[in-house]
């Protein structure tokens, strides 16, 4: 019982629960954001391990250390484990738990118990996931996209890892309506929509995504497994079935789910530049309506994944066109942030540097992905390395360096202790060279007319080949040595106490630790989210 | 307990309609590859339609539909807090749900009986059109008879807390949300009959 705690007792030492039962069956917001943090980084974790055995492979010309069964498992396997287990489940399952309900000024999210349930399903669903590499056929060889025919006829396990990924999905709406119900209903008095803080307003958008789009996923996975189980033929030709509407209906949900993927990423950037120029975020507004913009856009142009599957001229141009409208919203932000920078009293502290290069490899990711949205363009480079590039400038350069500059952030807020600033600088000048190297390699060699999802290659592409391999040691060196400053910070770093950075979200209000309540007595907001002069008045 | 001391009424049924629209967004899926498909095969859709009993389809109708008034006034009934009358009328609704899935029973067994189910040897040797329409039928009414029965689940366990006092005049949201997800059995099935059994 809280009550009888005394006033401002942390959350790290709640509870009548004892040992590892008052963590796992916790309703504490804060303690299911952390577990969220322990689980889904650990499955990042997994996913570099298993992208640095794909970078092994392709070190050379011909087999290196796998053939092309395992190498087709890897890429399956890697692109499972990092979207499903990690980045689409990260953002908002640990630091959308931890920071979104004090922000708002809230106790808890809105259903702590079903908050609760999210994180098992997740679980439950991880489980069956890796249950299914090792079982039945052995690991799925499909792709993470699961593409029909082959999804239908592989001999390898994909209805059990198609399960798993579908009680993900239920995780998913879980924590989406949850947040949708909190940020509405548990705002605190003078908590006015226009002093909702960015990332919350960008985990509200995440969450209308996660809600509306992950249904469409969970029938599409559906079918697969009735099309494998029962042989129901809804994408068989033979059968009269279409493989092109397996493909619509998955890029219906996966289109929005890079999204849910990016925007929560796009908030934390948004509350950190701010906060290290010691300046209000210009165009408060606009931020905040594209992330709405994003969602919305985002959810119609799922068909430029398809410009070669085949589609009318007329569907081409549409999604096209569609996908063109959707680089404004995002634009808009990167143009608002570096006007935020403009004139500020910037100081390179590490969350900032994280959040700095998010803006410069989120804008070439962006703009690639411009050049696959050009139906023209995109003929030439479809399922090429330069998809491969792209994709990981947006999701890693994007969502991965945001991920990290969050965990710089607040983290350090939650566990009352900090990192040592010095490795915390060196490791983001590894990852960052490290990153360049990788992935704008990848892209040259996609232009050059490298394929994707091959263990093996020409001989031309192979001093490219090398040079990526290098840079994804370099990264992974730069992400060890992040690791352990933050593990080695966190647990006996120097005391991080009050408000140090001077942000004026309510988060950085309260005690540090937060209390397991959060707030002694409900908050009365009288400034907004970035008025730093405004925050020191009663 | 972290719980909130007083219930947010309107916070429980917001989160309830979010969960409504996934479902309905779930079944959209399905709809949609209905449209597409029937665009594509018009004639054997038809063809196929007939051959499912459009009485049967339309006794499970009236049957739903009373469960939803019978699920209704167990709401009002609970606003009374007349606890009895709360647990009859949830009983009426979920022998509305055994009587709906027993006719699903028979109507499935019948067409199994003819040799007409995913992945037949007659669906298989039939025209295509067939084959898919009979596909996505069984799937539909097939995840539409799962959601009847966690519905009917949902139903029963709810009774139980009336009959505990935990649902009472005061305190009946978990009641409304349980009703509010009936509905929306009841609101899927009235698209699936006419798309299925009817128009065809």
């Amino acid at each position: 019982m809280s009550n009888a705690q005394p006033p401002q007792a942390s959350f790290w030492n709640d509870t009548g629960r004892s040992g590892i039962a008052a963590w796992i069956f916790s309703t504490d917001h804060k303690r299911i954001g952390l577990l969220y943090l322990y689980s889904t980084f650990g499955f990042f974790l997994t996913g570099v391990l298993l992208g640095l055995l794909l970078r092994i492979e392709l070190i050379a010309p011909g087999r290196t250390i796998v053939g092309p069964q395992t190498y087709n498992a890897l890429f399956t396997v890697h692109g499972v484990v990092m979207i499903f287990l990690f980045i689409l489940p990260s953002f908002p399952g640990a630091f959308g738990n931890l920071v979104m309900p004090i922000q708002v000024g809230a106790r808890d999210v809105a259903f702590p118990r079903l908050n609760l349930l999210s994180w098992w399903l997740y679980i439950i669903g991880a489980v069956i996931v890796l249950v299914s590499l090792f079982t039945g056929g052995g690991a799925p060889d499909t792709g993470w996209t699961f593409y029909v025919p082959f999804s239908a006829r592989t001999g390898t396990n994909v209805s059990l890892a198609v399960f798993g990924v579908f009680i993900i999905g239920f995780s998913a709406i879980l924590t989406g309506l949850n947040f949708i119900t909190t940020i509405h209903r548990l705002r605190a008095p003078g908590m006015t929509w226009d002093r909702l803080p960015l990332f919350t307003w960008s985990l509200y958008a995440t969450a209308w995504v996660q809600v509306l789009a992950t249904p469409i996923l969970a029938i599409t996975l559906v079918l697969v497994m009735a099309e494998r189980l029962l042989g129901t033929g809804l994408f068989d030709p033979a059968r009269g079935g279409d493989p092109l509407m397996y493909q619509h209906l998955f890029w219906i949900y996966s289109h929005p789910a890079v999204y849910i993927m990016i925007l929560p990423a796009m908030g934390v950037i948004s509350d950190i530049i701010p906060v290290f120029s010691r300046k209000p975020i210009f165009g408060y507004k606009m931020i905040a309506f594209s992330s709405l913009a994003i969602a919305a856009a985002g959810s119609l142009v799922w068909g430029h994944h398809m410009f070669t599957s085949g589609m009318s001229d007329t569907a081409v141009l549409v999604f096209s066109f569609l996908t063109f409208i959707v680089a404004i919203p995002s634009a808009i932000k990167v143009f608002n942030w570096v006007s935020t920078l403009y004139r500020g009293s910037i100081s390179l502290e590490a969350p900032m540097l994280f959040a700095l290069s998010f803006i410069l490899l989120f804008s070439i990711g962006g703009l690639s992905g411009l050049i696959l949205g050009a139906a023209a363009t995109d003929v030439h480079v479809h399922d090429t390395h330069f998809v491969v590039g792209h994709f990981h400038y947006v999701m890693f350069g994007g969502s991965g360096f945001a991920f990290f500059a969050a965990m710089h952030y607040w983290l350090p807020k939650f566990y009352g202790r900090r990192y040592a600033e010095k490795p915390a600088l060196l490791a983001w000048a590894l990852m960052f060279t490290g990153f360049n190297l990788l992935y704008f390699t990848m892209q040259v060699l996609g232009m050059k007319g490298m394929p994707r999802r091959y263990y093996d290659y020409l001989p031309e592409f192979a001093s490219l080949n090398l040079l990526a391999t290098v840079g994804s040691w370099i990264l992974a060196a730069g992400l060890v040595i992040m690791l352990v400053n933050l593990f080695r910070g966190l647990r006996g770093g120097v005391p991080f106490e009050g408000n140090p950075w001077g942000g004026a979200t309510l988060e950085w209000s309260v005690a540090t630790p937060p209390p397991t309540e959060n707030f002694e007595e409900e908050p009365l907001v009288t400034h907004g989210p970035y008025d730093f002069e405004g925050m020191g008045k009663p | 307990m972290n719980q909130t001391a007083h219930k947010d009424y309107f916070g429980a049924k917001l989160g309830m309609w979010l969960f409504l629209f996934t479902e309905l967004l779930l079944f959209g899926g399905l709809f949609l590859l209905y449209a597409v498909y029937l665009k594509r095969y018009p004639h054997e859709f038809a063809t196929a339609g007939r051959q499912l009993d459009w009485t049967l389809g339309a006794a499970n109708t009236v049957i739903l539909l009373t469960s939803s008034l019978s699920v209704a006034m167990a709401v009002t009934a609970a606003q009374r807090g007349e606890t009895r009358r709360v647990m009859a009328m949830i009983g009426g609704t979920i022998l509305c749900a055994a009587g709906f899935m027993s006719i699903k029973y028979f109507e499935w067994s019948a067409k199994i009986g003819h040799g007409i189910y995913p992945g037949s040897e007659q669906l298989k040797s039939g025209p295509p059109g067939e084959s898919v329409f009979f596909s996505l039928y069984y799937i539909t009414t097939g995840i539409h008879g799962l959601h009847v029965v966690i519905g009917a689940l949902l139903l029963a366990w709810i009774a139980l807390k009336a009959r505990s006092g935990a649902v009472n005049a005061s305190d009946y949201i978990l009641l409304e949300n349980g009703a509010l997800y009936w509905h929306l059995v009841d609101l899927i099935w009235i698209f699936i009959f006419p798309l299925y059994y009817l128009v065809l």
